[in-house]
């Protein structure tokens, strides 16, 4: 049995941030999208903690920690954005929200 | 009393009157209902009709003697002090007095004709010398007469204030023309007793013809005086001032401070001559005077034959000095003076209105007098002047007994046989005709022969003047005679109403009567011809007191006395002949004028409408210069400026067109294309921001894979 070592999770961590990225670029939900940049945001927390415990040093969680508030924060105005959204368009679908342009 | 320092006095005296008169006379005569005076149908006022007038009758109150008083006081006490300055300038070494009241248009610098600048002041000044003397007392005298006289012939006339303050304004306008020092002041007294004459002819304002002749001769005069204004700005531009005094002195030195030639002493001797042809009545100008009859007959004797209409004959007098020097204008003066005088002669012989005939005889006789001033015999206009004023007022005021006897009659046909019914208007109006016909011993005969003797042996004079005048003295006697035998000898040819109500005027009308026949009497005594050597030196007073103001110029004729004597007889012939031929053809043979009439009826008709000068006038002037000028500016005003206007807004709406074009084209144009331009070529660009987010994070995630490719790769 092989133990886990750091590429390990910096391998889950691409595959995370990976799925996240086709996530956002590829659903058309934006609560998806949302949960994507969430997917997103665990990938660079598995990194900051890989590198912490590689390392020793106890910054990359407190980091982590940040992320995760900066995460919930972020989704608090997101989906308050989407409800204001919805309310006017009547739609959640994000290639019908197109108006941002000449 | 000195009354040569009082002298600004006197025209004070009648300007109170008029002032008392027209700011209080309502009050001290009061008007009866309107109603009555306009009533329909009734001759207003009516020259003194009190038979026609009887409707419009009020009775006077006891504040209308007051005026009665006042107006006629007050042109007296004027006379009282003439007289006496008069008297005492007689003492004066140098029979000159001026006075500088006050200074009434103050210094103001002027460019001259030569370029310099020079001091433009005017004075409120009086200058009595023997020439103003005479005609203050003309005016003081006869006028007092007339005054009195008016006081019984306005008595039964509405707004007898009103004719009272003007007939005293009249007198002052007329004081302040001959006591002025200088053109200027005189000019103002010459418009005044303009508009006192325009008043006093439109006094009954309500009869039409009255209000047009009013008008008439307020135009007339007008254009007369444009001559006057410009004559008097030509001599200021010329000799630099106005004053009588400082004028004559250059005039008579030849040092004028501009230098002027014998054209610009001409010109500006006919431009003062023209304004003289307006205010005395002259061909071509006198065509108000006959209409002035309209007014009432008072006024006719006071400011249409006694006194303003000489106003022209003082003035030329005043300028004598002027007229010295251009002697083309004399001759146009003695011209225009010898072919009024007969012009109006002819015209006089055919009238019927009695007034009428008094009328063109008054502009014949001033035609007299400017022969006289054309001829340089300035003292003889002058005394022409004197005697005129008595026997024409005379006769004037005899007419308007006449009239007034008569009721309102003015007709002659209509007259005839008065002799016994108005006794003392007839004698006294007898003594006028004499006067005015020239037998010898009556003020007439001195001065007219003295006109035609002057016209035959002056320098200036010629035998064509002296024929002319001989021929109007014929004419002169006639029609006065015929005017005498039509009213009061012969048949009575009176309407059957009017003769029970014939009688004679009121002893304050019969006096002034009374009066002035014996000015015509005895008038002409102050100047009898030179020949006339039985009598002394005083029968020759009036020449040798204007001697020093005309200096007699002029050699002595060389002409013999028996010259003189001949022509002076024939003159009374020819005089005689024409009182003869009148008794005989209108009082001896009444049916033989008829005759004469049908005989020579286009003749007649011609000289009946006055040669249908008025006519041509009207067609000339009134319709033809302006009506016809009138609606040739008014073609103007449509065509030529309301065409500029309109052309205007049409090239500012055309030009508006085109600018319009322009911008909604070529500015428009530009910046449309401009933004046409940048749009097609941002169209590109367009194509990728399509508003999906998700798109845009693609671009940004593909740059970034780009970007850690091409780090890696290398």
């Amino acid at each position: 049995m092989h133990p886990v070592t750091t590429v390990h999770y910096l391998a889950l961590s691409a595959g995370l941030l990976l799925i996240g990225t086709i996530g956002v670029l590829t659903r058309r939900n934006i609560v998806v999208i949302l949960m994507s940049i969430e997917l997103i945001l665990n990938a660079v927390n598995i990194n900051l903690i890989a590198f912490s415990h590689a390392w020793h040093n106890v910054s990359g969680q407190v980091f982590a920690i940040f992320v995760i508030t900066d995460a919930v924060a972020e989704a608090a105005v997101g989906l308050g954005i989407l409800i204001a959204l919805f309310r006017n368009k009547e739609t959640v679908q994000a290639d019908e929200i197109d108006l941002l342009k000449w | 009393m000195n009354f040569l320092d009082l002298i600004w006095l006197i025209p004070l005296f009648p300007l109170a009157g008029a002032v008392l008169m027209l700011l209080t006379g309502k009050w001290l005569d009061p008007q009866p209902p309107s109603d009555v005076a306009v009533a329909p149908g009734v001759e207003p006022g009516g020259a003194g009709a009190p038979l026609a007038n009887s409707l419009a009758h009020h009775h006077p109150g006891a504040l209308q003697n007051l005026i009665r008083i006042i107006c006629p006081g007050m042109v007296l006490v004027s006379f009282v002090f003439s007289a006496g300055a008069v008297w005492q300038l007689a003492q004066l070494p140098k029979r000159v007095y001026e006075v500088r009241q006050f200074t009434w248009i103050a210094a103001m610098p002027f460019h001259m004709a030569n370029g310099h600048l020079a001091t433009f002041q005017v004075n409120w000044g009086f200058l009595l010398d023997p020439l103003s003397s005479v005609m203050l007392l003309v005016v003081t005298g006869v006028g007092f007469l007339i005054h009195v006289y008016a006081t019984g012939y306005m008595a039964h006339d509405n707004g007898f204030y009103r004719f009272f303050g003007y007939l005293n304004l009249f007198v002052f306008f007329m004081l302040m023309l001959v006591l002025a020092n200088n053109y200027t002041l005189l000019f103002v007294g010459w418009e005044g007793v303009g508009l006192c004459s325009y008043l006093l002819i439109g006094f009954y304002f309500h009869k039409k013809s009255a209000a047009d002749a009013g008008k008439k001769a307020f135009i007339v005069n007008r254009v007369g005086d444009t001559g006057f204004v410009l004559g008097m700005l030509l001599m200021l531009s010329v000799l630099g001032t106005v004053r009588f005094t400082d004028v004559n002195a250059a005039l008579r030195s030849g040092q004028f401070p501009v230098e002027a030639g014998y054209g610009v002493m001409t010109a500006m001797a006919l431009l003062m001559f023209f304004g003289a042809t307006g205010k005395s009545a002259q061909v071509p100008l006198y065509v108000w005077l006959p209409d002035a009859m309209e007014g009432p007959t008072p006024v006719s004797a006071l400011i249409h034959a006694a006194t303003m209409v000489t106003a022209g004959v003082y003035m030329v007098a005043r300028s004598s000095a002027l007229f010295q020097l251009a002697p083309v204008a004399c001759a146009w003066v003695a011209g225009i003076g010898a072919f009024t005088a007969i012009f109006a002669a002819t015209i006089a012989l055919v009238q019927n209105d009695i007034k009428r005939v008094l009328a063109y005889s008054t502009v014949s006789q001033l035609g007299y007098m400017f022969l006289a001033l054309g001829v340089g015999a300035y003292w003889v206009a002058i005394f022409h002047l004197f005697t005129h004023a008595f026997f024409k007022a005379l006769l004037f005021l005899g007419s308007g007994s006449v009239i007034h006897a008569m009721g309102g009659e003015q007709d002659m046909r209509y007259m005839g046989a008065l002799r016994k019914k108005i006794p003392v208007t007839h004698w006294t109006m007898w003594v006028g005709s004499v006067a005015i016909a020239g037998i010898p011993g009556l003020a007439g005969f001195f001065s007219k022969d003295e006109i035609l003797w002057q016209a035959f042996s002056s320098p200036k004079g010629s035998m064509a003047l002296w024929t002319v005048g001989l021929v109007t003295a014929a004419m002169t006697a006639f029609y006065m005679w015929r005017l005498m035998n039509m009213t009061f000898y012969g048949q009575s040819r009176v309407k059957p109403e009017v003769a029970a109500h014939v009688h004679e005027s009121p002893a304050v009308m019969t006096w002034p009567l009374i009066a002035l026949a014996a000015g015509s009497v005895l008038g002409g005594w102050l100047g009898v011809p030179k020949l006339w050597t039985v009598f002394g030196e005083g029968f020759r007073a009036f020449p040798r007191w204007l001697e020093p103001m005309f200096a007699l110029s002029g050699p002595e004729s060389e002409h013999p006395a028996s010259t003189e004597w001949s022509l002076m007889i024939l003159s009374v012939a020819v005089a005689a002949g024409g009182i003869s031929l009148a008794y005989y053809l209108y009082s001896k043979r009444p049916d033989i004028p008829d005759r004469i009439l049908a005989r020579f009826k286009p003749l007649h008709t011609v000289l009946y409408n006055k040669w249908y000068v008025d006519e041509i006038y009207d067609f000339l002037f009134v319709n033809g210069l302006c009506k016809g000028g009138g609606s040739a500016m008014g073609e103007f005003d449509r065509k030529v400026v309301d065409g500029g206007v309109n052309g205007a807004g049409w090239l500012t709406r055309a030009s508006a067109t085109l600018s319009m074009w322009w911008d909604t084209w070529i500015v428009d144009g530009a910046v449309r294309f401009t933004s046409f331009s940048v749009k097609l070529l941002s169209y590109p660009a367009c194509l990728i921001e399509s508003g999906r987010v998700q798109t845009y994070a693609l671009f940004v995630v593909v740059g970034l894979l780009t970007f850690l490719g091409y780090y890696i790769a290398r």
